[in-house]
């Protein structure tokens, strides 16, 4: 079981993450988006650095989460613009609400995605679904 | 394009690789081996190596960014992943189409309800649950 006490609990900033033209060229390409040099990023982008906010979660051993029980349920952004090379990114993950739901946790969880003035790029909203360990 | 509420926007269709998945597990960070190794993805009781949730949500971002003309007009995008893709080896791989509806416009956005399948004909399954795209209109 995933302790209730979670919700509300914001964890601390991700790493600073550089926006570089390899690293969105190298996420577009993979996904098939057309992107040149001076695009916006493509809109999925932040999920790389909104990862890193979740991992931080997943690995807390307070938490106690089994990482290979999580499935990843859902997944939304709204954005204030997109992001851009040249950007310096943080994920800032707060813990929404848990609920159980046939034997699983589902974890709702927001990821604000900040610029290094720390002015809200998007927000990444994100469930994880825990599965329920053998009671053992 | 404008986007007026029933504007049913043309259909597009993604061809998925596994080569496709370890170039998203790089350029992405998620590297669980689910979505790049046969044998991990049927130790844990899947058919077979799947799409990160992700890419196939990055597929749909893709497909909205092609009917909007470039990136720079979405506002939100996002959706449930309700069923997995299984992705073949091969250079085949599996077959993402991607359709969508205009619902909704509203203070010069338009909310656009997604469908994200696999399979054709009578085999068509949905992947991602309400898929939604809002863009400014």
């Amino acid at each position: 079981m995933v302790e209730q006490s979670l919700v509300g609990r914001t964890f601390p900033p991700s790493a600073a993450y550089d926006v570089t033209p390899e690293r969105v060229a190298s996420f577009a390409a993979a996904t098939g988006t057309p992107w040149r040099e001076g695009d916006p990023a493509p809109a999925t982008f932040p999920i790389v650095v909104a990862f890193t906010a979740m991992q931080a979660l997943m690995d807390d051993p307070e938490v106690g989460i089994e990482l290979q029980r999580v499935v990843h349920g859902e997944q939304r952004f709204a954005y204030e613009r997109l992001v851009v090379v040249g950007d310096t990114l943080t994920a800032t993950l707060t813990v929404d609400s848990l609920r159980s739901l046939g034997g699983a946790d589902v974890i709702a969880t927001t990821s604000a995605v900040t610029d290094a003035d720390g002015a809200l790029v998007c927000s990444a909203r994100a469930t994880l679904v825990h599965s329920a360990g053998d009671a053992s | 394009m404008s986007l007026e509420v029933g504007t049913e926007l043309p259909p597009l269709r993604y061809t998925v690789t596994r080569a496709d998945l370890a170039a998203y597990a790089d350029a992405s960070g998620d590297r669980n081996p689910i979505h790049l190794d046969e044998d991990v993805a049927r130790s844990v009781g899947l058919p077979g190596v799947i799409a990160h949730g992700m890419y196939t949500l990055a597929l749909a971002a893709r497909a909205v960014q092609e009917w909007a003309g470039g990136p720079g007009r979405v506002r939100e995008i996002g959706a449930k992943f309700t069923r997995p893709v299984v992705v073949p080896a091969g250079a085949e791989g599996v077959g993402v189409n991607v359709t969508g509806t205009v619902k909704k416009v509203e203070d010069g956005r338009a909310t656009i309800a997604l469908s994200v399948t696999t399979g054709e004909g009578d085999q068509v399954t949905k992947v991602l649950g309400m898929p939604t795209a809002v863009l400014d209109a």
